[in-house]
């Protein structure tokens, strides 16, 4: 099965882009060098091609009902324009995917894991039967761009038809770019500043070179990921997958245990008394030496206590950090661990999380 | 990129350039663009025998652990020293990314008695290997 390619694929094949498949498209993992894309920015702006999150809308008067079954968090609390992450999980907590819900006036949209959008459309299907609900599948008449760092609100002056810079953290709203609908989000997935913006196909390349001509890096996948690690986020696929549930992957905040029925609801109440399940946290290694997805973690007694779900050394900390899982006994802050790297024994010690928080 | 005619390459994307009975060892720039920038570099000390395939470091970039092996028999006798640790002092790769081929380079090896770099590709052949994997 051959690739997808997002709208500006040429580009970035154009640029030098080394592109990668990821998530069942062809996406560049670098332009100018994973370092110098992460530190532009953690100090300027960076810019990221994210075409392949899957967008999908919601229209009905039954559409609140459908996402309030089906999403962990609140949506009936959400104001319009307002953006909130969740989970969508099955009814044994196990997480499907982590998606954006948005709330417009007239409906909804979620954004949705590249490699999920299938599987979560098709997981929609039997829970909408019989409500009046439209889904609309929107990932390929779209392009979405990040614009990502503090120097991203100077970035997206006068772009739009209307002002964006005053949007708040976790807010969207709709504008126009070339005369032409478009939505703005105050959100990311960096730990810095920045926004997201949908365009029509057509727009995108526009949209991407009027950036780079202000200033903002190119930045591919690589970069994406180490930043992401450094802010704690997870990944669907590391971090999150079927057979973990919320509350050990450290997520309670984007649960609402008590907003009503929605699916999962009381394996995720179950989830929060079990003691005894790995727990996600972060860890940072002595040296530079990267510890890699799947190295076995070990404690004072070279007993295997968890695994590692992401690892990279961090240009922004210049720290070899990593996410992993483990046992709740060594799971608190301090504890000193090993990871086993190849037969090596890196020495680690579990930090709070994140490992990098933006100055406000 | 150009991969330099008066070297020899091992199928694993290493390189060897031969000068009387001593080969100079590293990885190409196609390596090194596959991998990402590099970020740690480990070598084996001076003295090591190896034989030709064999295991002989580690290269880590902010994507991937990668092993590295030599493309030739015979006994380290210099290392390039600013790219790894060494005590406290931490080493920098980046030479490696900057340039593969020449400062980027990683072991000096005394080729074996009858040892020789025959049976690596020539640049010719390793633009052949690349092309059809389709890079």
């Amino acid at each position: 099965m051959s690739n997808l390619r997002t709208p500006l694929y040429q580009w970035h094949v154009d640029h030098k882009a080394r592109m990668v498949p990821f998530g069942g498209w062809e996406m560049p993992v670098q332009y100018a060098g994973i370092g110098p894309e992460h530190k532009a920015v953690r100090s300027g702006a960076g810019l990221f091609d994210i075409s392949h999150m899957a967008r999908v809308s919601f229209g009905g008067t039954a559409a609140l009902a459908l996402l309030e079954k089906v999403f962990t968090n609140s949506v009936a609390t959400m104001k319009d324009g307002q953006v909130r992450y969740g989970l969508v999980c099955k009814e044994d907590g196990g997480i499907l995917d982590d998606i954006l819900v948005y709330r417009w006036p007239s409906g909804f949209a979620a954004v949705v894991n590249a490699s999920n959008r299938e599987k979560i459309l098709a997981w929609l299907e039997p829970h909408r039967t019989g409500l009046a609900v439209e889904i609309q599948d929107r990932t390929f008449d779209t392009a979405m761009i990040a614009v990502q760092g503090p120097k991203s609100v100077e970035l997206v002056a006068g772009l739009f038809a209307d002002d964006v810079s005053g949007l708040k953290y976790y807010y969207a709203t709709p504008t126009q770019y070339l005369g032409n609908p478009c939505v703005v989000s105050r959100t990311g997935y960096t730990g810095e500043d920045g926004f997201e913006v949908i365009v029509p196909n057509a727009l995108g390349v526009a949209l991407w070179d009027e950036f780079v001509a202000k200033g903002a890096v190119p930045c591919g996948l690589g970069a994406r990921d180490t930043l992401r690690l450094e802010a704690a986020m997870p990944l669907y696929g590391h971090e999150l997958n079927e057979s973990i549930d919320p509350i050990h992957a450290g997520l309670a905040w984007a649960v609402k245990l008590d907003k009503g029925e929605f699916i999962g609801r009381d394996a995720i109440r179950k989830a929060t008394a079990d003691t005894t399940k790995p727990v996600r946290v972060g860890l940072e290694i002595e040296g530079k030496r990267a510890a890699r997805e799947g190295c076995a973690i070990t404690d004072a007694d070279n007993a295997t206590v968890g695994t590692v779900t992401s690892g990279s050394l961090c240009p922004g900390v210049d720290k070899s950090l990593a996410m992993g899982y483990v046992d709740p006994r060594v799971a608190s802050v301090g504890s000193a661990l090993d990871i086993d790297v190849r037969g090596t024994k890196l020495p680690a010690t579990v930090v709070p999380l994140p490992f990098y928080k933006r100055k406000k | 990129m150009s991969n330099p005619s008066n070297l020899r390459y091992a199928t694993s994307h290493e390189w060897a350039k031969q000068d009387g009975d001593i080969a100079t060892v590293g990885v190409t720039a196609f390596a090194v663009e596959q991998l990402t920038e590099p970020t740690y570099l480990e070598l084996p000390a001076v003295g090591a025998a190896l034989k030709a395939g064999d295991k002989f470091g580690i290269i880590e970039s902010y994507k991937s652990t990668s092993d590295l092996y030599s493309p030739v028999a015979g006994t380290v006798v210099e290392r390039n020293e600013p790219l790894v640790d060494e005590g406290k002092r931490k080493g920098d790769p980046k030479p490696v990314n900057d340039d593969a081929f020449g400062a980027g380079w990683m072991v000096k090896i005394k080729l074996a008695p009858g040892a020789t770099l025959d049976h690596l590709l020539t640049a010719e052949q390793y633009d052949q290997q690349l092309a059809s994997e389709g890079h």
